[in-house]
């Protein structure tokens, strides 16, 4: 069912990751990811493998549920494999057929770029399944406050994205009613070439896009009703503040990308 | 006669393995006569959607069976697809899945999903429209330009158009003034009478069910409680109440005149009432 894509899915909990302010879990997977690509070697690389792995154990997120996101990334990590191996050029040839010619750089450079890709993508799924939509969104705000002296519209942003990642859900388990509204009345969206595929998909569509225009509307109103005018003097109900978890835990990250620095210099 | 619908154990669990994982049936098990005006009640998060789209086979069930005049509707894919045409499903508030250019459009796409012929589908949509009391001027205009409650009757007139042996409405009444309600429930008898239908009926409407329907199901936190006439029901009225389901009004108020000491019946529908209210005034039918 389509509900059971986790794709981005908040799993409420109370672990010390889950407890951590979001805007720390946001900078960590910067500097993580930053720390990521400054990783050249089996040694740094163990090192950043380390850290994910204590993470996920200590936020107590099913192994299950991050194997089953991963599901619709699969196209493209081996999309990404099979590119390195088929186009890298070194010098010591495995096989060649056809005029392809396969090198052990090839294959090593496949290795790391699937799991630096699979590394970034587990480290983007903790921060989503430990942290609410809304504290992300707080987080992001918060962040990004520096930039309102650009004019830029922060909080304006931030909302629009707080209301989008609240209605995915809502969506999907629209979508999902109606498709099973639609298949009691026979509808089949299973077989056929592509075009009658597509077409199937418009009893789906139409009744969709109704109902998010509906929502839309019914949400401005009940804004308007609250007195919503945008960002300027709202106060907010639950102020972030750092704690001790959150220095230990950019502590952490300094000595992450400390560590993968100083591997780097010395050529690891 | 053996029974046309026949539900073994049936258990469903949402969302296996996750933290989400919820238990929304729990050895659920009936079976339906051909013919039968069944009611369902329950409390809200009872079960009963869940129960009723595993009649027609949109949900697989976790374990447990579903027969079909004998047959288990998951034997094999066309069976499976039959069971969706052979057991008509109207969905809570169905209007929302309104999608054609214009009202005869809407309500022939379920015919036409069946493969049938022109002329087939032509007469079934005009059939459909008429038990639902739609007019042949409002078959040509946009459901998006019809009432709630017209909007509501397309779309039962979209399934009754698949001519269902059983047709299953989830809630067809609810958000419906008193008098599109009455209209609903007189359309829902109409396509029963003519085409020997089954019919099940989710409601929250006690009165409503109590007067309608031959048998009662009642569906508690994932379980079926109790399965009879509404007789035997009603005359449960405390279990009822403990479940957090409400009784007919008129229920209650003959409750009250036998705390009162009257020597009164329970009743479940206003029929009743009136004539216990006339025995009790000695035959005298001009009250
Ligand atoms: N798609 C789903 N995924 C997960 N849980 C669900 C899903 N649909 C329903 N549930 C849960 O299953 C339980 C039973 O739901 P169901 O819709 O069958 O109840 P109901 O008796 O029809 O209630 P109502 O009277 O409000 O319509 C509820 O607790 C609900 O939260
Ligand atoms: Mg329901």
């Amino acid at each position: 069912m389509l509900k059971d894509i986790t794709l981005g899915q908040y799993f409420p909990g109370k672990s010390p990751v889950h407890l951590l302010d979001p805007r720390t879990k946001l900078i960590m997977l910067v500097v993580y990811i930053v720390a990521l690509f400054l990783a050249v070697s089996w040694i740094s690389y163990a090192v950043m493998f380390a850290f994910l792995v204590i993470a996920i154990a200590v936020s107590r997120i099913p192994l299950k549920s991050i194997v089953k996101g991963m599901k619709p990334l699969v196209f493209i990590l081996v999309f990404t494999g099979i590119l390195n191996i088929f186009f890298t050029t070194g010098e010591k040839e495995l096989v060649s057929f056809w005029g392809i010619h396969i090198y052990w750089e090839g294959i090593v450079r496949a290795f790391f770029m699937m799991i630096r890709i699979l590394m970034l993508i587990t480290g983007t799924f903790l921060l989503t399944y430990t942290t609410s939509p809304i504290a992300l969104t707080d987080g992001l705000e918060s962040l990004l406050g520096p930039l309102k002296v650009l004019r830029l519209p922060v909080h304006e942003l931030a909302m629009m994205m707080c209301i989008a990642l609240r209605f995915i859900p809502t969506l999907i388990e629209e979508t999902d009613k109606i498709m099973s509204a639609q298949k009691a009345r026979g509808a089949d969206f299973e077989s056929g070439n592509l075009l009658e595929r597509v077409k199937a998909l418009v009893p789906i569509l139409v009744p969709l896009f109704i109902s998010a225009f509906r929502r839309a509307d019914e949400l401005a109103t009940a804004m308007e009703c609250r007195c919503y005018h945008g960002g300027d003097g709202r106060t907010k109900m639950k102020l972030l503040r750092y704690k001790g978890r959150d220095y230990g835990t950019y502590g952490l990250g300094i000595l992450l990308l400390a560590g993968v620095i100083v591997l780097r210099s010395f050529g690891l | 006669m053996a029974p046309i619908l026949q539900v073994k154990n049936l258990q469903h669990i949402y969302s296996v393995g996750t933290p989400f994982e919820h238990v929304a049936l729990n050895d659920v098990s009936f079976s339906v006569e051909r013919g039968e005006f069944i009611g369902i009640i329950g409390h809200t998060g009872s079960g009963k959607s869940t129960l009723m789209q595993h009649l027609n086979g949109l949900l697989k069930p976790t374990s447990g069976t579903i027969e079909l005049d004998g047959k288990s509707i998951w034997a094999d894919k066309k069976t499976t697809r039959q069971a969706r045409f052979r057991v008509g499903l109207v969905f809570q508030y169905p209007e929302y899945q309104l999608f054609e250019e214009t009202v005869y459009k809407d309500i022939a796409f379920g015919p036409k999903n069946m493969k049938l012929p022109a002329d087939e589908i032509d007469r079934r949509v005009r059939e459909a429209a008429g038990f639902v009391g739609l007019s042949e001027e409002q078959l040509e205009v946009s459901p998006f330009d019809l009432s709630g409650g017209q909007k509501r009757r397309v779309a039962i007139a979209g399934v009754i158009a698949m001519e269902p042996e059983i047709l299953i409405l989830d809630e067809p009444t609810a958000g419906l003034d008193p008098e599109g309600r009455e209209e609903i429930l007189k359309n829902i008898n109409d396509y029963r009478k003519a085409k020997n239908a089954t019919i099940m009926m989710v409601s929250h409407s006690m009165s409503d069910v109590a007067r309608m329907a031959d048998r009662l199901l009642v569906m508690s936190g994932a379980r079926l409680m109790m399965d009879g006439t509404p007789d035997e029901v009603f005359t449960h009225a405390r279990e009822l109440l403990d479940m957090g389901l409400d009784i007919p009004e008129i229920t209650h108020v003959f409750m009250k005149l036998r705390q009162m000491g009257l020597p009164v019946e329970p009743v479940y529908t206003v029929e009743q009432a009136v004539s216990q209210l006339v025995r009790l005034k000695g035959g005298n039918v001009h009250a």
